[in-house]
């Protein structure tokens, strides 16, 4: 009987409240809308500058002369170094041979091979690298930097390419992790603003309620499910307006395109989940967090 | 009346042995204040006994709505103690509150009624509340919406009402959970004084039923006139505490001796203006002695 009579008591109050419901339901839906579209920009995006940043390295030579244990030794100091994430060996004769292949005539001409031993090191995160050339290396009394093992000749970190790289991927991430926190913040606001506007104007309702003897959670549950359905109906009618835009114009867009098909970007029926339970929650948690203030007769 | 015999013995049957108790409302040394400068109530002792009509009087801010307020527990009184058929209200934990309010009806000046739900579910609102079924409230709600008068409103909104029939929703719905203690807050400030007999009548009716009732109201002529005890608040104070306002009264009226009670006497002006006429007749003939 109870259920029964609070879902009938939900959608009783909706129809006599066509208006407000219909403003609580359309922010909703407008606020799932723009989520809906904003989450995998701000993942594609970000996906776009950690793979730009995926590529920061310091580069490891070691001297001509080095020897199968000098590389081994570096290798082993290299795995003992902090900040160090990814190591790997390109030796004499591999990097001899990418580059032959890049550039025949001159290799050719050459005869010999030029090219050292060379680690490629991957920092563990690539705000580190700086600090994992200061591990590799020594400041020197002259000024230079002195590697910190005889074997190495050189640790370089393609300095120029590197800062680029990072200040402006730093600047995207951080611009669009700001600008998520902002829409949060701002769908927040303009839910629970709509409940709030909705419930004041049927705060004498719940005094009414409270006076004639009804418990909280009496008046309480009608309220939650009305949250609910309207929450679910403004989800659901924005997630089918995701699905629609998606087919239509991403989809076609999608093999031009790298980043809308950035493989980090969530999935759609995962995303569409998302979207319902945030929505559902929000609106329910709001209409009775709202409600708390009215129900204290 | 089939309702008033069920009212009756739903009180009967809800009555514990402490409800028993002869005293339905019992203030002892009550006070209410709402800053240093500002009391509402100053050390109020009075009892009111089972099946009593009474009357709260006093001009505005002389403590009448502080009272009420204090009775449904809506405020906690600064200091003294409040029993309600014996029960004492400060040892009403905030979550039983809405269980202590049922057991009382509530009638207020503006009605208070849900503006989105028709007469037949305002009142059936009351039932709900307390968990009743459908059935239940099928059979007892137009039953007292009859009583009321209100049997051909039954699907209006109270926007659809007049004043003095919104008070009949308001009365119907306090009364529907047969409460033993009713109150009323100036019932009749919004009415016209035709409507206002009619609502009297029908608090009237509802005491006879055996229910407590408890009326504030600054309606001086109502109060005279229907010959009940009367609290008199002058700034918080209790300043009288008269029975049958102290008049001889009757107290087995039947309602419709009682709605006789009420509107006589006939309004001053009118009977003035019988005189006068008289008076003038006289002078008429004293201006033609001789008639010819």
């Amino acid at each position: 009987m109870k259920p029964a009579f609070f879902v009938k008591e939900a959608f009783r109050s909706i129809s006599r409240n066509a208006i407000p419901s219909f403003a609580a339901m359309a922010s909703v839906l407008v606020t799932v809308l723009v989520l809906g579209v904003f989450i995998p920009v701000v993942q594609a995006t970000t996906g776009a500058a950690n793979e730009v940043r995926g590529r920061v390295l310091v580069d490891v030579y070691l001297k001509k002369d080095a020897t199968r244990t000098d590389v081994s030794r570096v290798q082993a100091l290299l795995g003992r170094t902090d900040h160090v994430g990814k190591v790997q060996y390109v030796s004499k004769a591999q990097a001899y041979a990418t580059e032959k292949k890049r550039n025949p005539e001159a290799y050719e001409l050459l005869g010999t091979n030029p090219l050292p031993d060379t680690f490629r090191v991957t920092p563990d995160k690539p705000d580190n690298v700086a600090a994992l050339r200061n591990a590799l290396t020594t400041q020197a009394a002259g000024g230079g930097r002195i590697p910190i093992d005889g074997a190495i000749d050189q640790v370089k970190n393609r300095k120029d390419e590197t800062n680029k790289i990072l200040t402006a991927t730093r600047v995207v991430k951080l611009a669009m992790g700001g600008l998520a926190v902002l829409l949060i913040i701002a769908s927040i606001l303009l839910i629970s603003n709509t409940i709030r506007l909705s419930l004041f104007s049927r705060r004498r309702e719940v005094e009414v309620m409270k006076l004639v003897g009804a418990t909280d959670s009496f008046i309480r549950w009608p309220f939650v499910i009305e949250g609910v359905v309207l929450g679910a109906l403004g989800g659901v009618l924005a997630v089918l307006l995701l699905g629609i835009g998606k087919v239509a114009f991403l989809d076609p867009l999608a093999s031009d395109f790298a980043l809308i098909a950035a493989p980090q970007t969530i999935g759609f029926a995962l995303l569409a989940i998302v979207l319902l339970v945030a929505s559902v929650g929000v609106s329910a948690v709001g209409s009775s967090l709202s409600l708390r203030k009215f129900l204290r007769v | 009346m089939a309702i008033v015999e069920r009212h009756k013995a739903e009180l009967e049957r809800k009555a514990g042995p402490e409800d028993r108790a002869p005293s339905v409302i019992e203030f002892r040394g009550v006070t209410k204040s709402y800053g240093p400068t500002n009391g509402g109530l100053d050390t109020a002792s009075f009892s009111i006994q089972r099946g009593e009509f009474v009357f709260l009087v006093g001009s505005t801010g002389s403590g009448k709505s502080t009272l009420m307020r204090l009775l449904i527990k809506e405020i906690e009184p600064t200091a003294g103690t409040i029993r309600v058929a014996g029960r004492d209200l400060s040892e009403i934990t905030r979550k039983k509150v809405p269980y202590y309010r049922r057991n009382i009806g509530i009638v207020f000046q503006d009605f208070k009624l849900l503006p989105d739900r028709t007469v037949y579910d305002n009142v059936a609102y009351a039932l709900q509340v307390t968990g009743q079924g459908r059935k239940e409230i099928r059979a007892k709600v137009p039953d007292i919406l009859r009583l009321t008068g209100l049997a051909t409103k039954l699907h209006s909104y109270p926007d659809q009402l007049s004043g003095g029939e919104q008070q009949r929703v308001a009365v119907a719905r306090a009364f529907v959970n047969h409460p033993p203690l009713l109150l009323a807050d100036e019932p009749t400030g919004n009415l016209d004084p035709e409507t206002s007999v009619g609502i009297m009548q029908l608090l009237y009716r509802i005491n006879r039923t055996g229910t407590t009732v408890l009326v504030a109201t600054h309606d001086q002529t109502m109060v005279d006139r229907m010959r009940r005890r009367v609290l008199e608040l002058h700034q918080g104070r209790l300043v009288r505490d008269e029975d049958n306002a102290g008049y001889d009264a009757r107290t087995d009226l039947n309602t419709a001796e009682f709605g006789a009670l009420l509107r006589e006497p006939s309004p001053e002006p009118r009977r003035r203006a019988r005189t006068e006429r008289e008076q003038d007749s006289g002078d008429f003939d004293d201006i033609f002695p001789d008639g010819e």
